[in-house]
């Protein structure tokens, strides 16, 4: 544990990504394997089910720090952050352990799932008296679930890479579903990462594994230039940027996997497409995009967070909102790893698939044609009715590469320029973790009528905490602090001075926004220092940009 | 991480002191005024923020000593700094724990431990005993006369670092990290840059660290105030300039710089090439401000109490009443309310309610001339 604390305050006080794979890499080759294996799990993104519930730990942890309970929460909100704000607040440790991560994890985490609420008090607070000061952090980050520390999952991959010396992408499948959320690796996990290949993994045939997916960079270069930069069009091929969740459909020995590209197993939540995996033949990856589909269109992501929410999935909720998957790319076909077949050559196969296939729910996502970049351009403008976000171009003989690797041909995203409206910011609220105690994450408003309109209101519509810089937001951190009207708790009400131009990517009517109007993505795009705010667009503004 | 959710518990206290005719009636012995805490009995100011006839200095950081009074009254440790920074002004100076008369209020001036030369004003007038912390710090450090508690009736404390999430590491514990940073640097043949401001907190690090481990080199904002604090018989080991001869790559390597905060991301670093740099200030408490800084290392160093120090100075006094300014008032009013004690905010110009972002910001927003460089945390 000591070991394991050492390693979390380093990466999380450097930034050099250098440092932090020196120190990741010292780490896996000095630990003890079954901790090894724990500290891969937490920093390539696992997270345990929750241990102990938030509101019962912030009140023993206030107890054992003996505060009343509002000082322990005007604790909080300075710092931001549970599990430092009880690390902060706890008293010195009376005693000492020479436990490490696994011991910790498996003998004294995991069973707080299971520990009755009488004896979990006493569990936790004799815990407590043996951990080091600086290993509360860590401890704390483990049961809160809000395991965070600046490195990727790539950079984790790539420091066992070295430590096995081993191929990126090797290392990229076998962690996928390492991290899933009742993992529980061992020594043995933790050596089969780093292990010299198999003949088994070389032979797919019964795993259930995804392919570490491909990922897009986005391209935002003058429309003059793309020939200088990609060629002419018939070098690509040329598709809509769907507006849906990344997916890679696996059928092998007559079972189906349905991955998100958050690693998740999303095969519960998308039954139609559990069918739709069953009717392909085994030895069959299929990449692409799952979307909410009525009347041959796709829907508004609004519709497929309705059936990301829902723990149950009613026969209504299936008829209303059905899915489909829209097939891009064919990564594997009857057995055989087509990664590194040109692109045109996978969706070559992948269009004979989905014809033999003929299922309703699996649809090839179209190609489109363009005489040259301007006719592209031209057809890119109906992107926003049609729902989607704009063209992905991909190169025709590239190889399908792994995360955001270039060296094996490239997939850009062309997105057409977000929809824009000058608001006035209302609300603050102070940010957390790296913008704890600055007022980062703002409500915007928009007038409720036009300019000409006797006493309008401003009626908030969006949420917004990106887009500035820095300084700018030190700058209006500062103006929030001297025209706030009100605190309530950790958010202010302030006089309305500030107008910014936000942009989003979608929009559309909604039933649950006080504005009758809910917009995807809010960003802040800049922050519009020339313009009073009564200059601030109205509702009649955002309604006129209202799909039809 | 679920947000904190807003709650009802969430009550704000008054912050604002009663206007001044009404507690100027009640006989207090100061009241807050528009242009600082004033004295209505002695008819003077301490730490006024605009121009006044008399003004009582607690201690020489630019937010508590400004320009334009009339005269000023300090610790005899403060003339040196205040003299080069105010230029001409009518100084009058008190050694520690010296009274003085005036309209019938005794003055005198107690040490503080923030800065050299700071001091906690003991006002006594017609058998009330009130005293003005100015800032200050209950741990000793070596370079200035160490944190004395005034017993009296009212104490009028600071609350900087008002939460009990500060809890600041032991002086020796501080310098081992301190050292061990520069050592390791030192042996990889980098620069160790030490932002802190130059006047005070340079000094504490300059006496505390192990100066065996390498040269010291110290920002031109920084060697000015050395001198005030040699002068004063603070003992500093010998420190260079970069522009001194045989400063050269060599010695940089190894060397630590002392820098004020002001000189990050400017030309002047250039000349270290690959260093390591870090930050001292108790804000470096908190993961969110330390990386915001964006430097390698944030050391939590403070030259104001902590929480278990402000607890600890203010029970020392024996006050009943207390009056809180600068920094997390309401939380500290509410605390010693709870506790028993009588207890208000006032409300002071020395820094923001919340003053924790006004030093995170980040080094470009922060002023770049000298008498701002050194600002108080």
């Amino acid at each position: 544990m000591k070991q394991f604390a050492a390693l979390y305050r380093e990466l999380d006080t450097t930034t050099s990504s250098l440092a932090k794979q020196a120190a990741l890499q010292r780490y896996l080759k000095e630990a003890a394997p079954a901790d090894a294996a724990w500290a891969v799990y937490f920093l390539a993104g696992g997270k345990p089910r929750q241990l102990v519930p938030a509101s019962l730990l912030r009140l023993l942890a206030q107890q054992a720090a003996g505060l009343p309970e509002w000082l322990f929460d005007e604790s909080y909100e300075a710092v931001g952050d549970l599990a430092e704000t009880i690390s902060l607040l706890l008293p010195p440790p009376t005693e000492s352990h020479e436990m490490g991560l696994a011991e910790w994890i498996e003998a004294h985490l995991l069973p707080l799932r299971k520990t009755p609420p009488e004896l979990l008090a006493d569990t936790l607070r004799a815990q407590w008296r043996r951990l080091a000061v600086e290993e509360r952090l860590v401890y704390f980050k483990l049961i809160t679930g809000g395991f965070r520390v600046g490195v990727s999952r790539l950079q984790v991959t790539q420091a066992l890479a070295a430590v096995g010396a081993l191929d990126a992408k090797r290392v990229a499948q076998r962690l996928m579903g390492y991290t899933h959320i009742a993992g529980q690796p061992s020594a043995a996990d933790y050596a089969a990462l780093i292990a010299p290949e198999s003949h088994g993994e070389l032979d797919q045939k019964t795993s259930g594994e995804p392919y570490p997916f491909f990922l897009a960079h986005p391209f935002n270069q003058q429309l003059a230039s793309f020939d200088a930069l990609l060629g002419t069009p018939a070098q690509w091929i040329v598709e809509w940027k769907w507006d849906g969740i990344r997916a890679q459909l696996v059928k092998r020995a007559g079972q189906v996997w349905l991955w998100s590209r958050g690693e998740e197993l999303v095969t519960d939540r998308f039954p139609e497409l559990a069918t739709l995996g069953e009717a392909l033949p085994d030895g069959t990856v299929v990449d692409g995009e799952i979307v909410v589909w009525r009347d041959d269109k796709v829907q508004p992501f609004a519709e497929l967070q309705r059936r990301i929410g829902r723990k149950t999935l009613g026969a209504k909720l299936l008829r209303e909102i059905p899915v489909v998957l829209l097939a891009y790319d064919l990564l594997e076909w009857q057995g055989r790893d087509l990664r590194a077949l040109p692109q045109q050559e996978r969706r070559a196969l992948l269009d004979d698939l989905v014809a033999s296939a003929a299922h309703p729910t699996l649809i090839a996502s179209p190609m489109l044609h363009g005489t040259d970049w301007q006719d592209l351009a031209r057809q890119r403008e109906q992107a926003r009715a049609m729902g989607v976000e704009g063209m992905m171009l991909k190169q025709r003989d590239a190889s399908y590469g792994v995360g955001r690797t270039k060296e094996a041909g490239v997939w850009w995203k062309w997105k057409i320029d977000p929809l824009s409206v000058d608001a006035v910011l209302v609300y603050a609220q102070r940010g957390h973790g790296r913008r704890a105690s600055l007022y980062s994450d703002y409500t915007f408003a928009v007038w409720d009528a036009p300019p000409e309109a006797p006493e309008r209101k401003l009626v908030p519509f969006a949420k917004a905490y990106s887009g500035l810089t820095d300084a700018e937001m030190a700058r209006v951190d500062a103006v929030i602090r001297k025209t706030t009207i009100e605190s309530f708790g950790p958010v202010r009400s302030v006089k309305p001075t500030l107008v910014f131009e936000l942009g989003f990517e979608g929009i559309a009517r909604s039933g649950r926004h006080k504005s009758g109007i809910a917009v995807r993505f809010p960003r802040m795009l800049r922050w519009r220092e020339d313009k009073p705010v009564e200059e601030a667009d109205s509702l009649q503004t955002l309604a006129a940009l209202l799909p039809a | 991480m679920p947000r904190p959710r807003s709650r009802s518990y969430h009550v704000q206290l008054p912050m604002k002191a009663a206007p001044p005719s009404r507690l100027a009636e009640s006989g207090d012995l100061i009241v807050a005024r528009p242009e600082g805490l004033y004295c209505p009995p002695g008819d003077f100011y301490i730490d006024p923020w605009r121009p006044v006839e008399r003004a009582v200095i607690t201690h020489a950081h630019s937010d508590h000593a400004r320009i334009g009074h009339g005269h000023y009254l300090a610790q005899e440790g403060s003339e040196g700094i205040l003299r080069t920074r105010l230029g001409e002004i009518t100084l009058q100076t008190l050694p520690y724990g010296e009274a003085i008369e005036h309209r019938g209020v005794r003055l005198s001036l107690h040490p503080a431990g923030h800065v050299l030369g700071s001091a906690q004003v003991r006002l006594e007038h017609a058998g009330r005993v009130w005293v003005a912390s100015g800032d200050y710090k209950t741990e000793p450090d070596g370079t200035c006369a160490p944190f004395e508690p005034v017993p009296c009736d009212t104490f009028i404390t600071e609350s900087t670092f008002g939460l009990p999430i500060y809890r600041w590491p032991t002086q020796a514990a501080l310098f081992t990290e301190i050292d061990d940073w520069w050592r390791g640097n030192a042996a990889q043949g980098r620069a160790s840059v030490l932002f802190c401001y130059a006047f005070g907190k340079a000094q504490r690090i300059l006496h505390g660290v192990d100066a065996s481990i390498g040269p010291i080199v110290v920002h031109g904002a920084v060697e000015p105030l050395d001198a005030v604090y040699r002068a004063a018989g603070v003992e500093l080991p010998p420190t260079l300039r970069v522009t001194d001869p045989g400063v050269d790559a060599a010695v940089l390597k190894r060397a630590l710089v002392l820098a004020p905060p002001s000189a990050q991301g400017t030309p002047w670093m250039r000349r270290f090439g690959n260093y390591s740099d870090a930050f001292a200030s108790g804000w470096m408490q908190l993961r969110g401000t330390r990386r915001r800084r964006g430097v390698d290392r944030g050391f939590v160093m403070s030259d104001h109490a902590d929480w278990p120090g402000l607890q600890q100075a203010i029970a020392g006094t024996g006050a009943e009443r207390v009056f809180v300014t600068h920094g997390s008032v309401a939380v500290l009013v509410r605390w010693l309310r709870e506790a028993g004690l009588d207890a208000q905010g006032f409300k002071t110009e020395y820094g923001d309610e919340d003053s924790d972002s006004a030093a995170a910001a980040p080094a470009a927003a922060t002023p770049v001339e000298a008498g701002a460089a050194d600002r108080a945390e």
